[in-house]
C-alpha cells in the first residue's frame, strides 16, 4: 500500500475547519495541524473565531488580533470577529460610509438578531476571501464548540432562506460554494476517546454533512494513552520480585503507587480502545490519534512531539 | 481524592436550603450531569427538586426521562431515583429541558395586550429568528425559566444548569441585554413613528432604514419594523420580568456553584466566571472540580525519572529493569498530571473566597444513569443520611 504524503493530506482542501466538543483540545489540534502543514513547506493561516487565548500562548506569543501576526515560520494567525469583517466587507465593496454608520449605531446586533447567522456569515464570508486571495496554502479555522459548529456551518444555508437580495445574501451564496466544495472546504472532527464525547461527535459528523453539506476529513482522536509494555504487570508483588532481582530497595508505598499507576493507565487505556473501536463502526472516517501531553501547559516543544504524532499517523493513511 | 469534612457539611447546607442553584462552568466539565447531581441529592433530603437542564447527553437525558425538550417539568418515577425508598416522601424529582422558542412564546402570550397582538408577534419573521435560541436568547429563556418555575411551580429546589457559552455570564446579563435592546437608540426610532406621528423624526428613520436595507434587503427591515411595531406597550411588562429577574439571581436563597475539570484550559475558564460573578456581586458558594487525577503518592517527578534512568542503564536483568523504568516513568507522567492540576486549581483559589471545593475523582465510566448519578451524590455528600 502506497503510503500518504504530508504534504498532499495538508493539501486536499484549501480550508479545514477543526471541530469538536469543549475540553476536547481543539486548538491544540488547530496548532499541530498548522505545524504539520507548514513542515511540509505549506503557508499556513490559522483562524480563531472566539477570541480564545490558548493559540497565542502554546506559540508563546501576545493574544490575537483581527490584523494577523506571525505565529511561528510559515504560519500566521489572526482573531476574525464579525464587527470587524463587516466593516472590513463593506468598505471593500464600496460602502465605506455605511460600515462607520452601522458599526457606530450599534445597529449590527440589531441586524443580527433579524437575520440569524448573519454574524456567522461574516465571519465565513471573511474566510472565503482569505481562501481567494491564495495568499496561503492553508486556512485552518478554530471553529466554536460542538453544538455551535453545526450552528456556525449551517447558517449559511439558512441566510439564504431569511435575506433575498443584497450584498449579504451573495455573501451567503458564496460561503454556501465555498463550505459545499470538497477541494475547497473540510470539516476535521476532535475528540477524545470518551464515551460522551464520542457519541457527540458521531452526532456532530452527521449533522455536518446532512445539514451543512460539508465534508468531512479524518477525525482526530486527541488524547490518546499509549499501553504500558506488554510484560508489566501491576501488582505489588511482581514490583517487589523485579527489585529484588535488580538487587533494589522499593518501598512498600512507592511499590503501591507504581501499581496503581500502572492500573490506571491500564483502565484507560481499555476504555480508551473500546471507545476507539466504537468510533471507528459507526462512523467510517479514518481516525488520527494523538497523544496524551502529561505537561500542564501545551508549549511549543509538546506541539512539535505532537506533530511528529501526527505526521506519523499521516504517513499512515493511505495514499489517495 | 477524599471531600474534606467542612465541604461535606457547606454542601449539604447548600442542597438543604438554598431555593435556586445556578450551576455555571464551561463546556464538557460535567456541568449538566453536578446539576442533575444537585437535585437528586435535594430530592433523596426531602426536598421537591427539579433540574432545568439546557443541553443534555443523550444518555443522561433519557436517564432523566427527558426524551424531547419540554416547557413543563416532568417528575421522575421515585422507583427510579430512589429504589430503595431511602428517601424522606416529601422529596420528588423532576426535569425539564429548557425549550428556548415555546419558553419566548408563552412570555409573548403572558405580555401582549390582545390576542392579535401576541398572533401578530408569534407569526412575524423577525421574531422566528430571535426565538429560536440565538443571539442570547437562550440564556435569557434560562432565566425567564428559572423565574416562572420559582414563582409558580411550587418546588423548593430549583438547580439551573447554563448554557455552554464562552461569553460565561450571559445568562447574568440577559435580562439587563433585553433591557439595553429596548433602550436602544434604533428600537426608539423604529418605534417613533407609530407612537409619536413625528413626521421629522420619520424622514431620518427612513433615510436610515434604507442604509440597513441596502446592505440585508427590504424583507428583512421591514420584518424587524413590523416586529417592534407589534410589540409596542409591552415594554413595561417585559422591563418589568428582567428585573424580577435579575432580582431572583441576587435573591440571598440563590447560589451559585461554579464546576470546572483540573485542566488548564477549563480553570482559565472558571477563574474568569469566578471573576466576572464577584464583578455581579455574587459569590462563588462552592467549586465542584469533576475529573480529578488520584495524586499516586507524593514523590518528586524529577526523582522517579531519574530512578528510571538508572534502571535502563542496569544490564543485571535488562527485562526486569525494562519492566520497573517504565513503571516508574508512568508513575512520573501521573504525578505531573496531579502536580499540575493541584497548581491549576490554586491559581482559582485567591478567585472563589470561602467557597467550598469538592472533588470528583476520574470515574471509570460515564455517568448517564441514576445509579451513577447517585454515586457522584455519595461521593459529594457523604453526610447524607442517605449515601448509601
Amino acid at each position: 500500500m502506497r503510503k500518504m504524503e504530508v504534504g498532499q493530506f495538508c493539501s486536499t482542501s484549501h480550508v479545514v475547519i477543526v471541530a469538536g466538543k469543549g475540553g476536547v483540545g481543539k486548538t491544540t489540534v488547530t496548532a499541530t495541524l498548522a505545524l504539520v502543514a507548514s513542515r511540509a513547506g505549506l503557508r499556513v493561516l490559522v483562524v480563531e473565531v472566539e477570541g480564545k487565548s490558548g493559540l497565542a500562548s502554546m506559540f508563546g506569543v501576545p493574544a490575537l488580533e483581527y490584523e494577523e501576526v506571525a505565529l511561528a515560520d510559515r504560519i500566521k494567525a489572526r482573531f476574525l470577529t464579525p464587527d470587524a469583517a463587516l466593516v472590513d466587507y463593506l468598505e471593500s465593496h464600496g460602502m465605506k460610509r455605511i460600515s462607520k454608520r452601522l458599526a457606530n449605531s450599534g445597529a449590527l446586533d440589531v441586524v443580527a438578531t433579524a437575520v440569524p447567522g448573519m454574524k456567522d456569515i461574516l465571519v465565513l464570508g471573511k474566510v472565503k476571501s482569505l481562501e481567494e486571495q491564495r495568499k496561503v496554502d492553508l486556512v485552518i479555522v478554530d471553529a466554536p464548540a460542538a453544538g455551535h459548529a453545526v450552528t456556525f456551518l449551517v447558517s449559511a444555508r439558512g441566510l439564504l432562506d431569511a435575506v433575498r437580495v443584497g450584498p449579504v445574501r451573495k455573501q451567503a451564496q458564496d460561503v454556501v460554494e465555498l463550505l459545499t466544495d470538497p477541494a475547497r472546504c473540510e470539516v476535521m472532527l476532535v475528540t477524545i476517546p470518551e464515551e460522551t464525547p464520542v457519541n457527540e461527535l458521531i452526532e456532530t459528523a452527521f449533522a455536518v454533512e446532512d445539514k451543512a453539506g460539508v465534508a468531512l476529513g479524518p477525525v482526530i482522536v486527541n488524547g490518546c494513552f499509549d499501553p504500558l509494555p506488554a510484560d508489566v504487570v501491576a501488582t505489588t508483588d511482581a514490583i517487589t520480585r523485579d527489585a529484588t532481582a535488580l538487587d533494589r530497595f522499593v518501598s512498600e508505598r512507592e511499590a503501591n503507587d507504581l501499581a496503581r499507576a500502572a492500573a490506571f493507565r491500564a483502565e484507560r487505556f481499555e476504555i480508551q480502545r473500546e471507545q476507539a473501536e466504537r468510533l471507528a463502526q459507526r462512523l467510517p472516517l479514518p481516525q488520527l490519534r494523538l497523544p496524551f501531553v502529561f505537561d500542564a501547559d501545551i508549549s511549543r516543544p509538546d506541539l512539535d512531539v505532537l506533530a511528529d504524532a501526527l505526521t506519523r499517523e499521516i504517513e499512515a493513511l493511505p495514499a489517495r | 481524592m477524599t471531600v474534606t469534612a467542612t465541604s461535606e457539611r457547606a454542601l449539604d447546607q447548600l442542597v438543604d436550603q438554598r431555593r435556586v442553584v445556578i450551576c455555571c462552568g464551561s463546556g464538557g466539565v460535567g456541568k449538566t450531569t453536578t446539576a442533575a447531581v444537585v437535585a437528586l441529592e435535594g430530592a433523596r433530603r426531602g426536598r421537591n427538586a427539579v433540574v432545568v437542564t439546557i443541553d443534555p447527553a443523550k444518555r443522561l437525558a433519557n436517564a432523566l426521562g427527558l426524551d424531547h425538550l419540554s416547557d413543563t417539568a416532568t417528575e421522575i418515577d421515585r422507583s427510579r431515583w430512589d429504589p430503595n425508598g431511602d428517601a424522606p416522601p416529601s422529596g420528588r424529582l423532576s426535569a425539564l429541558m429548557l425549550d428556548t422558542k415555546s419558553t419566548f412564546d408563552r412570555l409573548i402570550t403572558r405580555n401582549a395586550g390582545s390576542d392579535d397582538q401576541a398572533q401578530g408577534i408569534l407569526e412575524n419573521r423577525f421574531y422566528r429568528n430571535v426565538s429560536g435560541a440565538l443571539g442570547g436568547t437562550q440564556e435569557y429563556m434560562a432565566m425567564e425559566k428559572l423565574h416562572e418555575l420559582h414563582e409558580e411551580g411550587g418546588f423548593d429546589l430549583i438547580v439551573v444548569d447554563t448554557p455552554p457559552t464562552r461569553h460565561a455570564l450571559d445568562f447574568l446579563d440577559a435580562p439587563k441585554r433585553l433591557i439595553r435592546l429596548l433602550d436602544n437608540r434604533i428600537f426608539r426610532l423604529l418605534m417613533m413613528p407609530t407612537r409619536a406621528y413625528l413626521r421629522v423624526a420619520s424622514v431620518a428613520v427612513q433615510a436610515f432604514l434604507r442604509t440597513v436595507s441596502r446592505v440585508i434587503g427590504t424583507e428583512v427591515v421591514e420584518d424587524v419594523v413590523a416586529f417592534f411595531r407589534a410589540f409596542e406597550g409591552m415594554e413595561q411588562g417585559f422591563r418589568d420580568r428582567a428585573r424580577a429577574v435579575e432580582a431572583l439571581i441576587s435573591d440571598p436563597s440563590t447560589a451559585f456553584v461554579l464546576v470546572t475539570s483540573p485542566r488548564r484550559d477549563a480553570v482559565d475558564e472558571a477563574r474568569y466566571f469566578a471573576q466576572s460573578l464577584t464583578a455581579h456581586h455574587q459569590t462563588v458558594e462552592a467549586l465542584i472540580v469533576n475529573r480529578v487525577h488520584p495524586a499516586f503518592g507524593d514523590e518528586a517527578p524529577e526523582g522517579l525519572r531519574a530512578r528510571a534512568e538508572g534502571l535502563r542503564s542496569d544490564t543485571r536483568d535488562p527485562e526486569a529493569a525494562a519492566r520497573l523504568a517504565a513503571l516508574y516513568e508512568n508513575l512520573a507522567d501521573f504525578r505531573d498530571i496531579a502536580i499540575g492540576e493541584r497548581t491549576h486549581l490554586e491559581s482559582l483559589r485567591d478567585r472563589i473566597g470561602s467557597a467550598t471545593v469538592a472533588y470528583v475523582p476520574f470515574l471509570a465510566h460515564d455517568v448517564y444513569d441514576f445509579d451513577a448519578l447517585g454515586e457522584v451524590a455519595n461521593l459529594l455528600f457523604v453526610a447524607s443520611d442517605n449515601a448509601g
